[in-house]
């Protein structure tokens, strides 16, 4: 008992050092944008391989989601007559959930585990020690420019999800399954909010591609300078990363859409 | 040893420094001065926390107690802008390299360039190709780090630690997994950067033959004491049995072959428990 007792303190105290180093580590990362924002290079590269690189991965996920909700929604539309619905079906679980989360998912395994390995591998070839020494600050200058890329591809990348899984959607319901196009589209028009499902479907995934790239980079910062230490630095991430973005979609979701 | 912090050829002054990781002392109450213009080196058996001692003079480790001067300054006490403005004049040549693996050999050299002075890039080209022609490996320029033999990649991080003319190098164990022609590149590398910049050098090895060849001063470190200074010459005849034992290479002597364990027979006739 005593023991289950001490470990319990152990690990309770462990996890509450890790986020206070965590959240130090998030405000000297922000506190680095001033610095990273005359060099736009910087943030471009990162940009291009935390973003641009994960455009095959989101799209292809996209479309193939985007077809199954329309070959469900329109099995279950068509009991009650319904299909010509499907449009609206489809842009709302994507826009509102799938989208933001998704991709948010996707972009933890493939950019947030590659951040992390990068960092962590950084830290345990000396290069970030290396770097202080040059008194270069390796936080501004490895770490933001990252981090402002994840946060600013992730919109992008939870739109370009929603987009073509709409699009796969409108290939399986009106080109395979009769619905009329006319109808998929202009009742997407009508029923799709600018305001509620859009902009908080954006907000949702700024969000997310906030902690994802806090999560990355910090459990590579973080990690044990090892083969073993990054390895398992990269696994947490990606658990951390999927446990973060699903509790706080829950959260979001009640914020938002619960007066509806 | 006298206390002449004030003196104008001492550049790193080390004063009673005591650190330690975790239950374990790594220097105990230890001082050490480092001449200006001189190649000092720091010997001793690996463990004993000889890179650490860098890790100290550069500020990126705080000591329990003891000061630590460089040029004057106390590293411990400087705020972070005074810190890394005292950084930029110093070079530390890391046992790894810690090149950056992203960018190729000519971005390497040119990286601390860039980040801290606003020269034009035709400068930076002039002075890049300036730093790699010193360590012999201009034709190098395009490789990237994973290229580079551990021998190269150590002469391309030292071309780096020159590229802002530092007033003193930190070399972290250079010599250490290199082969002999490398080696000796190396070596001569360290001696005529030394005579011909006007630097300081600070070697930490345990390389006792290429050390003491191009070294001016030794200390020898063990068990977190100084247990031996002097020019090569004294610590060659140095009557302490724990300086010849580390010079000579012999198995057993005041360190022993053997790391603490109870005894031999005891622990074989023991048995049941796995360890």
């Amino acid at each position: 008992m005593i023991q289950f007792l001490q470990y319990l303190g152990e690990s309770t105290r462990t996890s509450f050092t890790k986020l206070g180093r965590g959240t130090y580590f998030l405000l000297q990362t922000v506190s680095g944008i001033l610095s990273v924002l005359p060099r736009p290079r910087l943030l471009l590269t990162q940009m291009y391989s935390v973003g641009v690189m994960s455009f095959l991965i989101i799209t292809i996920s996209g479309l193939f989601v985007g077809m199954v909700l329309g070959l469900q929604g329109y099995y279950t539309l068509s009991d009650f007559g319904a299909e010509e619905t499907l449009g609206v079906m489809v842009a709302a679980s994507l826009v509102r959930e799938l989208g933001p989360v998704v991709s948010a998912l996707l972009f933890a395994g493939r950019a947030g585990s590659a951040l992390t390995a990068e960092i962590g591998l950084m830290k345990a070839t000396e290069q970030l020690s290396g770097m202080e020494m040059m008194a270069v600050d390796p936080i501004k200058r490895i770490m933001t420019p990252r981090f402002l890329a994840g946060l600013m591809s992730m919109p992008l990348l939870a739109a370009l999800f929603s987009a073509v899984g709409i699009i796969g959607g409108q290939i399986i319901g009106s080109g395979l399954l009769g619905v009329d196009e006319g109808a998929y589209w202009s009742q997407m028009q009508a029923s799709i909010d600018f305001r509620d499902d859009i902009i908080n479907g954006v907000i949702k995934s700024i969000v997310f591609g906030f902690v994802t790239s806090w999560i990355a980079l910090f459990e590579g910062y973080d990690a044990i300078p090892t083969s073993e230490g990054v390895s398992r630095a990269t696994t947490r991430t990606v658990v951390n990363s999927a446990f973060s973005i699903l509790g706080l979609d829950f959260i979001l979701t009640t914020l938002m859409f619960g007066d509806d | 040893m006298d206390n002449s912090d004030s003196s104008q050829d001492i550049l790193v002054s080390v004063r009673n420094l005591s650190f330690s990781r975790g239950n374990q002392k790594i220097f105990d109450d230890i001082s050490l001065d480092f001449e200006r213009g001189k190649i000092t080196a720091i010997m001793g058996p690996s463990g004993t926390g000889k890179t650490t001692l860098l890790k100290l003079i550069g500020g990126q480790l705080f000591p329990d107690q003891g000061s630590i001067t460089v040029d004057g300054q106390n590293v411990h006490k400087l705020r972070r802008t005074e810190l890394y403005n005292l950084r930029k004049r110093l070079g530390m040549l890391f046992q790894s390299g810690a090149l950056l693996t992203d960018m190729n050999v000519y971005d390497n050299v040119a990286f601390p360039l860039r980040e801290h002075t606003h020269l034009t890039e035709s400068m930076i080209r002039t002075l890049v190709l300036m730093k790699l022609q010193a360590v012999g490996l201009r034709g190098a320029r395009n490789m990237m780090p994973n290229e580079l033999s551990g021998g190269m990649a150590r002469r391309i991080a030292l071309a780096r630690a020159i590229a802002l003319d530092p007033m003193m190098i930190l070399y972290d164990e250079p010599f250490t997994g290199q082969d002999p022609i490398s080696m000796g590149v190396l070596v001569h590398l360290i001696k005529s950067l030394n005579n011909i910049l006007g630097l300081t050098s600070i070697i930490v090895s345990h390389d006792v033959h290429d050390t003491s060849a191009i070294a001016d001063y030794i200390y020898v470190l063990s068990g977190g004491k100084i247990v031996g200074e002097g020019t090569p010459k004294e610590i060659q005849n140095s009557e302490s049995e724990w300086v010849q034992q580390f010079m000579t290479g012999a198995a057993d002597g005041p360190v022993h072959f053997h790391y603490p364990a109870k005894d031999y027979v005891d622990d074989l006739l023991s048995s049941g428990k796995r360890y």
